[in-house]
């Protein structure tokens, strides 16, 4: 299953705008998508709520999956919000 | 007239009839349970969240601005898919719809609110959405305030959240009063940014009766129930006189004997400029460059960084504008440069110009672009370093300023060392920028994000204020840009001690300048060696306020 590996660099972390930009991201692709930190449990990427639940800091990884069509290209998009800002 | 008393963070009087935000959604009972349609139980919920959803982004979309993330934060909040399903197992096991949402909110809420910090705020945000969706699924009026009024009210709540004050003006509203709350809570942000007086974490609020007649004193934070009209008039009178008194002091800033003041703007990027500008800054003191550099990760081209510089530079023509390169360290790290090994004390670590030994680079095309900036401007451009601890590098980095083309070039004294030998770094400097907050956690030895530790951060502590004199006796002139410079009285102080320049928050400037009008360049030096003489900090601002009457017409 396709799968990113991504270390967050946006100054808040994946909170605030960064979480809220990566959540509308992910609910508008029709495939299931999951965000853990390495080694956690995975939680759904298009839960805003389980997003701040997961309190992923600035610096940290995260590892992203999808499963589906156009899980690539979804990829490319999510790891491309956490990767820059 | 009864009184209650709370904590006044927004200043002025304001007065009118209370109108209190709706009283709590009740908490529907445990157990409570639906009809025996869980299908039809579910459809009604995700209709109520559906439309609450919707009037958020509506109202967001409305506002604009900061409330459009914030609500549009909620509006994601109330769509949760993770939500939802908790939801449709509690209504599949038979709980209805409106205690079902209950427990599911409730769930989150407990996560978030064991967090520390952002998340802890946010629980206010999700306490606010779930009483959205519970009162509509209970028919209870939409919740929400009255976005005109024969007069302007005096909005009373518990607490208030961004989807509350979204769409409120000056024009409808006369004061906030809030039960709980802080000096940063968001009623506190919003009153001031509307500039309506404001009284948080005052006991007893919420029992006040809608329609009753309210007074509030946003700078002493008294809520004085069915006041006398002599009351009302002496309170407003008192705020307008000081109001007046804030207005009535233009111009540059001065002593009341003529002895001038440099009052300057500490900037933190192009969208504090109007600001600065508007309430008569006479200048740039501290321009913080770290906006172009953080959050990235490939670091700002010079062309970008020119246009950035330019553009604070041809907002003061003929005005001195001191940039600060720069400041990074392990707690602010660079996305594009490679990190740095692990520092166990980054306040202790690899900051500021220390930085630069290792990426010079960095550093000479900062210079560069400001160089360019300044050309064709006519702001006085003026270029220091942070975390200089010695002459030598001191020395160091004005010698970069002036391969780079630059005239001026000063160094931040924060750290004791510098402080100590300020004549032999001002042989190499052409001017020195105090920085208060730095300077005092390096003097205490105690980190100034500490809570436990604030005490060490008062920059009425006498020991401070010795470094500062020691820095100011120096052969350059000498300004301060931390928080100190803020404060009224301190700012008359450190006038006393010697300094030339003062930069702050623009918010601040009408009073600083007020208050150095209102005393003579003696007065401020008398106040000064009274506050040197002190032992503690307390003894210190009580010491000093002798020598200067003048701040009780600012209501100081």
């Amino acid at each position: 299953m396709p799968e990113r590996k991504v270390i967050v660099e946006s100054e808040v972390g994946l909170h605030a705008r960064p979480a809220a930009r990566f959540v509308q991201t992910a609910a508008k692709a029709p495939i299931d998508v999951t965000v853990a930190k390495p080694g956690g449990t995975p939680v759904n990427a298009k839960s805003i709520l389980s997003i701040l639940a997961l309190d992923v800091r600035h610096g940290e990884a995260i590892v992203i999956h999808a499963d589906g069509d156009g899980a690539e290209q979804l990829l490319d998009e999510l790891a491309a919000i956490v990767s820059t800002s | 007239m009864e009184v209650l008393t709370g904590a006044g963070v927004s200043p002025g009087a304001g007065y009118g009839p209370a109108y209190l935000l709706r009283a709590d959604v009740p908490e529907p009972a445990a157990g409570s349970r639906h009809g025996g349609d869980p299908v039809g139980e579910v459809a009604r919920v995700e209709a109520a969240v559906e439309r609450v959803a919707a009037d958020l982004e509506e109202r967001g979309e409305t506002a604009g601005g900061e409330a459009r993330d914030v609500l549009g934060a909620q509006a994601l909040m109330a769509r949760d898919p993770a939500l939802a399903s908790e939801v449709a197992d509690l209504i599949a096991a038979g709980t209805s719809g409106e205690r079902a949402v209950y427990e599911a909110f409730m769930r989150y809420r407990d996560t978030l609110a064991q967090a520390a910090g952002y998340l802890a705020e946010r629980v206010a945000d999700l306490d606010d959405v779930r009483d959205r969706v519970i009162a509509e699924l209970l028919g209870l009026p939409s919740p929400g305030l009255p976005g005109d009024a024969s007069e302007p009210y005096v909005l009373v709540a518990r607490d208030l959240a961004p989807a509350d004050t979204a769409l409120l003006t000056k024009e409808v509203v006369a004061a906030f009063v809030t039960e709980q709350g802080g000096p940063t809570s968001h009623t506190a942000i919003i009153a001031r940014a509307l500039g309506v007086p404001a009284v948080v974490a005052c006991a007893g609020a919420t029992i006040i009766v809608n329609g009753t007649p309210v007074l509030v004193d946003g700078t002493t934070g008294m809520v004085a129930l069915v006041p006398s009209e002599e009351e009302v008039s002496a309170a407003l009178r008192s705020a307008r006189d000081r109001e007046s008194v804030l207005t009535s002091a233009t111009g540059p800033g001065a002593t009341a004997d003529g002895h001038p003041v440099a009052l300057l703007a500490n900037v933190g990027g192009p969208g504090d400029l109007a600001d600065a500008v508007s309430r008569g800054a006479e200048g740039v003191g501290l321009y913080r460059t770290e906006f172009l550099f953080l959050d990235r990760g490939q670091g700002p081209s010079e062309e970008e960084q020119e246009a950035a510089y330019r553009e604070v530079l041809e907002a003061f023509p003929g005005r001195p504008v001191v940039v600060r390169v720069l400041d990074s360290g392990a707690d602010k790290p660079l996305g594009f440069l490679p990190p740095t090994a692990e520092q166990p004390n980054p306040a202790l670590g690899e900051r500021g110009i220390r930085v630069f030994r290792t990426f010079t680079d960095v550093m000479v095309g900062q210079l560069r672009a400001l160089a360019r900036a300044a050309e064709g401007t006519e702001a006085r451009l003026q270029v220091m370093a942070p975390m200089v601890a010695t002459a030598a590098e001191a020395r160091w980095f004005a010698d970069a300023c002036r391969a780079a083309g630059l005239p001026s070039a000063g160094v931040m004294i924060e750290i004791p060392a510098a402080a100590l030998r300020a004549g032999e770094l001002a042989a190499e400097a052409d001017f020195f920028s105090i920085g208060t907050n730095d300077l005092a956690q390096y003097a205490f030895a105690a980190d100034r994000q500490l809570g436990a530790l604030t005490e060490f951060q008062d920059p009425w502590q006498p020991v401070l204020l010795d470094l500062v004199a020691m820095t100011a006796a120096a052969d350059v002139p000498c300004g301060v840009c931390g928080e100190a410079g803020s404060d009224p009285a301190m700012a008359c102080v450190l006038v006393g001690l010697g300094v030339d320049s003062l930069s702050m928050g623009a918010p601040a400037l009408p009073w600083v300048r007020a208050a150095l009008a209102r005393h003579t360049l003696a007065q401020c030096r008398a106040a000064a060696t009274a506050a040197r003489a002190a032992t503690t900090a307390e003894e210190a601002r009580a010491a000093a306020r002798e020598h200067l009457p003048g701040l009780a017409d600012l209501a100081l």
